[in-house]
């Protein structure tokens, strides 16, 4: 038997792929090709976070600079309108600061702020929910009434208690320095039961496979067969609850805003500038806060449609090759 | 004229990289309470051909061509209404998992009262006697109490008895089984295959039963279907295909049976496995797995690579296959040359 | 129930590799203590119910051979074959693989005994994890198992395994989900077989393969064990595979073992009633109508177990003392063990 027999030989095999080969003809690209909304929402999506990322170079001002700002130009309105200055293309706000910087600067925190969170998030539940699934038991029913408890607690509350505590211990400035990575730790520890949950599900799924059972008689270690055997396995609802995670940590984080418990104006996140100009509704300048709120929205609908459409292709019920 | 009768059925597959033809020239008939049975290994197609009997293949799967007559209607071309009222009623079939006939939240009574008032303007009461008769034909011990009682609380064995009990509701003529025992025990699938024969016998119905299982096929048919790579590579009575296999596939399916080989001796394997129905190769598709594309003075019979071999006749069965068709024409020579 | 199991003498060790020693397993149906807390009548009990999988199972393994346990669905054979391999920890019994005893060990301690005892897999869609390669898939036994092999040392052994399985090295880089089930199957051997293991246990490793590839693989079976000098615990439901593959024959039911034999034996003579029924449901080629052993009623659930033998509710011969008392494993005198009251006192030929 040393000389493989050419009975047992089988070459029904064709020719390895290369990754990149493996990627064009993958069902994942297959469906993204197919699915219009889709490509609409990844174009929007990459769009934003450009601009985002971009925009220290893109903005026509620096609205952290208050050298740069006018006071005498506030409340311009966008182009359209009678009474606009060209050099403010979407209008001013009540400081005088030009929309447009202020929305892409805003973008820009806010996305920090939602990727942030969600690494967060994705640690400690993937982390937590892997060991609830794998080890079961006493570790599974502590972990999962820990999660219990944390959901009972709102985003809200854990930003108000955060806040109360870093303003009654360092002072109102040191939560305005740090208000970045506050709130990525406010939402991350706020939402992390998510992950954990969705994380669970699919481990106690893996966990009764038998490559598990074969990895176990192998006498392989439970850390290594966490790690290296069932979360690779688990990563497609990661991926999926991620999308979704992000959309709701920008959401909460703009909602924190608008309640004064989130970024300070003088740093704004989207969430922000749609308080700051919430004030203005009344006296007609609309477009401070309804800008903002677009662009949001924008941001939030594109990420959730590339979401649905990821969990439509990755659902393994739904999957047929 | 038979009672039903397929005509060059061909069913494919809309994929994305085209269409995968997963029946080709399928050509079978039924006559009144005859048994058929459809045999295959998993990937031949036996459960496609099966669903298309009734249309029932589901997307992205259709039927691309044939025709399937059933007393003299062309199934294929019906209605969608007209359809409803062959299938379950006329027509009946038997799933491997009963839980896929069988809804889990209502009870077995209402199930067979509403299938019985879905075909037939009857009340409700002489809807349940029929479903207890039925029940009682079935074996089912206390039927009474079954009716009331709900899926989940059978075992196995008790589910696929209601199922067929269900399948026997309108007095079909025809129930397909669709690997009606595998998820069973031995001792309890060798009672539900008996008491379908017996049932199809006393009632006259006629059955095609699909299964991978030579020995239950052998028990319970008298004509049978041999299918590899979505066609039909032998067909005749089941006796002598059982009994003196012509195609070297259907040859090499019932040799590599543990039951055929000494103990202790290695099995008779067919080496590799069958091709995927979108990668099928050229000429026969047995060929590659194939002991027999050799001639004796050791050459490759061109044929089998390159043609799809047609049907020829041997005894009473059709087979598939160069070989036969060359050895049967270099038979008739010699008796041309010796007489 | 049995006599204590430290009481019975060390058997003739340089024959039996693995010795079961009254194994039972028992799985809690109504969760932990808190779940177990009912009222009844006024009062706080606690209830419990289990399924009874295995009910104090003896059995001997002899070095190079191949038992087959055999037993339909529910009988507590694959039970048995993870009890054996660690995976479950017995309720009670012992377990002794060559002499020691494993069952109470702890992983690390296992671990030199993984090397020599490996398992096989029923569903070969499953048990090779999707996102790892073949060729890593089958490397991590080998460096797990041989830390100080090199790079080298681990790829050759590698290479020779896949060789002795039929594997095409080239395979290596692939993922499991583009083989077919036989190929998988293959590569689920080569994996066992990586290091060098003396002893395995392959649970049902044929029963999700088509026929022509069921031969395919078992015959691999039978070369590695000819090869190697394997001892195999192998379990299945299917009696026609048994009789071609196994030395000897456990026959089990409802989590106790009925009859074991060598297989010529079994198959020309079985003694209990059980496996006269079992053996005539095989359906046959050659016979034209199913003529066989009618059993009635059902498997009873392993929640209640029945009183006396499991078996009386079914079993044609039947009488007052098997519905009272546990028919225990008798050895006749052609070496056959059977646990069966009509059997012993005569009532059935035997």
């Amino acid at each position: 038997m040393s000389q493989p027999t050419p009975e047992t030989q089988e070459s029904a095999v064709p020719a390895l792929p290369g990754r990149w080969e493996r990627f064009l003809d993958s069902y994942l690209l297959y469906s993204f090709k197919r699915d219009v909304i889709a490509q609409l929402s990844l174009l929007v999506f990459i769009a934003l976070v450009a601009i985002a990322v971009f925009a220290p170079w893109l903005a026509p001002m620096n609205p952290y600079d208050l050298a740069q700002i006018d006071i005498l130009a506030s409340e311009l309105p966008p182009f359209w309108i009678d009474g606009s200055d060209p050099a403010y293309w979407l209008g001013t706000d009540a400081q005088g600061r030009d929309m447009l910087s202020t929305i892409l600067y805003g973008a820009r925190v806010s996305l920090v702020i939602g990727f942030g969170a969600v690494a967060l998030q994705a640690i400690l539940g993937v982390s937590f929910g892997l060991m609830a699934g794998y080890l079961g038991g006493r570790v599974d029913a502590f972990l999962m009434r820990l999660a219990d408890i944390q959901l009972s607690f709102s985003t809200l509350m854990v930003a108000i208690i955060v806040g109360a505590l870093v303003k009654a211990v360092f002072g109102g400035a040191a939560f305005s320095t740090y208000a970045v990575p506050l709130l990525v730790i406010i939402i991350g520890l706020a939402e992390w039961p998510q992950y954990a949950r969705t994380v669970r599900a699919s481990v106690l799924a893996e966990k009764s496979k038998e490559y598990v059972d074969a990895a176990r008689v192998m006498g392989l270690r439970s850390r290594r067969i966490m790690f290296r055997h069932v979360l690779p396995n688990t990563l497609s609802p990661i991926f999926v609850i991620s999308t979704v995670q992000i959309a709701n940590a920008i959401i909460s984080e703009a909602a924190l805003s608008f309640l004064g418990l989130g970024m300070p104006e003088t740093h704004p996140s989207l969430g922000s500038l749609i308080k700051a100009g919430f004030d203005y509704i009344q006296s007609g300048s609309w477009w401070i806060t309804l800008i903002p709120g677009a662009v949001l929205v924008v941001l939030v609908l594109s990420i959730n449609l590339l979401g649905d459409w990821l969990r439509d292709v990755m659902n393994p019920r739904l999957y047929k090759g | 004229m038979a009672l039903l009768e397929v005509n060059q059925l061909d069913v494919r597959f809309a994929l994305r990289k085209g269409d995968v033809h997963a029946l080709r020239d399928i050509n079978f008939t039924l006559e009144r309470g005859e048994r058929l049975g459809i045999v295959g290994e998993s990937g031949a197609g036996k459960s496609v051909a099966a669903f298309s009997l009734l249309n029932l293949i589901a997307q992205p799967g259709f039927i691309a061509g044939g025709e399937i007559n059933f007393e003299g209607k062309t199934l294929n071309t019906m209605s969608e209404r007209g359809l409803r009222k062959v299938r379950g009623n006329r027509i009946s079939m038997i799933f491997q998992d009963p839980m896929m006939t069988l809804n889990p939240v209502l009870s077995i009574g209402a199930q067979m009262v509403e299938s019985l008032k879905a075909h037939r303007r009857i009340s409700t009461r002489r809807a349940r006697a029929i479903a207890l008769e039925k029940l009682r034909q079935v074996q089912i011990p206390s039927p009474e109490t079954r009716l009331d009682q709900y899926p989940h609380e059978l075992s196995g064995g008790m589910r696929q008895r209601i199922i067929i009990a269900v399948a026997l509701l309108l007095d079909p003529d025809i129930i397909i089984a669709d690997e009606p025992t595998t998820a069973l025990d031995v001792t309890i699938q060798a009672e539900i295959m008996s008491l379908l024969l017996n049932l199809c016998e006393e009632h006259n119905v006629g059955l095609i039963l699909i299964t991978h299982d030579l020995g239950v096929v052998s028990q319970v048919t008298q004509r049978m279907l041999v299918m590899y790579a979505g066609r039909v590579i032998e067909q005749g009575p089941t006796r002598e295909i059982i009994n003196d296999p012509q195609h070297p596939y259907t040859q090499g399916l019932i040799n590599a049976l543990p039951q055929m080989a000494t103990p202790g001796e290695k099995l008779n394997q067919i080496r590799g496995s069958m091709p995927s129905l979108s990668n099928l190769p050229g000429g026969c598709a047995f060929h590659p797995r194939c002991d027999f594309i050799k001639r004796a003075d050791g050459r490759t019979r061109p044929a089998c690579v390159e043609q799809v071999p047609g049907f020829v006749s041997s005894g009473n069965c059709r087979v598939a296959c160069h070989m036969v068709a060359e050895m049967q024409e270099d038979r008739r020579l010699k008796e041309e040359e010796s007489s | 129930m049995n006599a204590p199991a430290q009481k019975i003498p060390a058997t003739d060790t340089t024959d039996t590799l693995l010795e079961i020693r009254d194994l039972e397993k028992r799985f809690s149906l109504t969760g932990d203590f808190l779940e177990q807390l009912k009222f009844k009548g006024g009062k706080l009990v606690r209830h419990q119910e289990h399924v009874h999988a295995i009910n104090g199972v003896s059995l001997d393994i002899r070095r190079g051979e191949a038992l087959c346990v055999v037993g339909e669905s529910g009988c507590g054979k694959s039970t048995v074959a993870r009890t054996v391999m660690g995976l479950l920890s017995p309720s009670a019994g012992e377990i002794r693989y060559d002499g020691t005893r494993i069952d109470n060990m702890s992983t690390r301690q296992l671990l030199s005994y993984r090397r020599r005892m490996q398992m096989i897999f029923q569903n070969p869609y499953a048990s090779l994890n999707p996102r790892m390669t073949i060729q890593q898939t089958l490397e991590e036994p080998v460096r797990l198992h041989h830390p100080d092999w090199n790079r080298q040392q681990v790829v050759d052994q590698v290479e020779r395994v896949m060789a002795s399985v039929g594997i095409d090295p080239d395979w290596g880089k692939r993922f499991g989900h583009e083989f077919s089930g036989g190929q998988r199957q293959r590569i689920a051997i080569a994996r066992a077989l990586a290091v060098d293991p003396e002893f395995i246990v392959a649970d049902e490793p044929i029963s999700a393969l088509d026929v022509s590839i069921q031969a395919q693989v078992l015959n691999l079976l039978t070369d590695a064990q000819q090869e190697r000098g394997l001892t195999y615990l192998f379990i299945t439901h299917d009696l026609a595979v048994v009789e071609h593959f196994g030395t000897r024959v456990a026959v089990m039911y409802l989590g106790t073992v009925c009859e074991v034999a060598e297989t010529a034996t079994l198959f020309a003579n079985p003694r209990h009633p059980y496996t006269q029924a079992l053996l005539s449901a095989i359906p046959r080629l050659d016979d034209d109508g199913p003529d066989h052993i009618r059993l009635d009623g059902e498997v009873p659930t392993p929640v209640n177990l029945p009183t006396g033998c499991v078996f009386h509710g079914r079993c044609p011969y039947a009488n007052q003392r098997c519905r009272e008392e546990v028919p225990t494993l008798q050895t006749l005198n052609d070496g056959v063990r059977v646990a069966c009251h009509a059997v012993e006192e005569g009532r059935l030929p035997g």
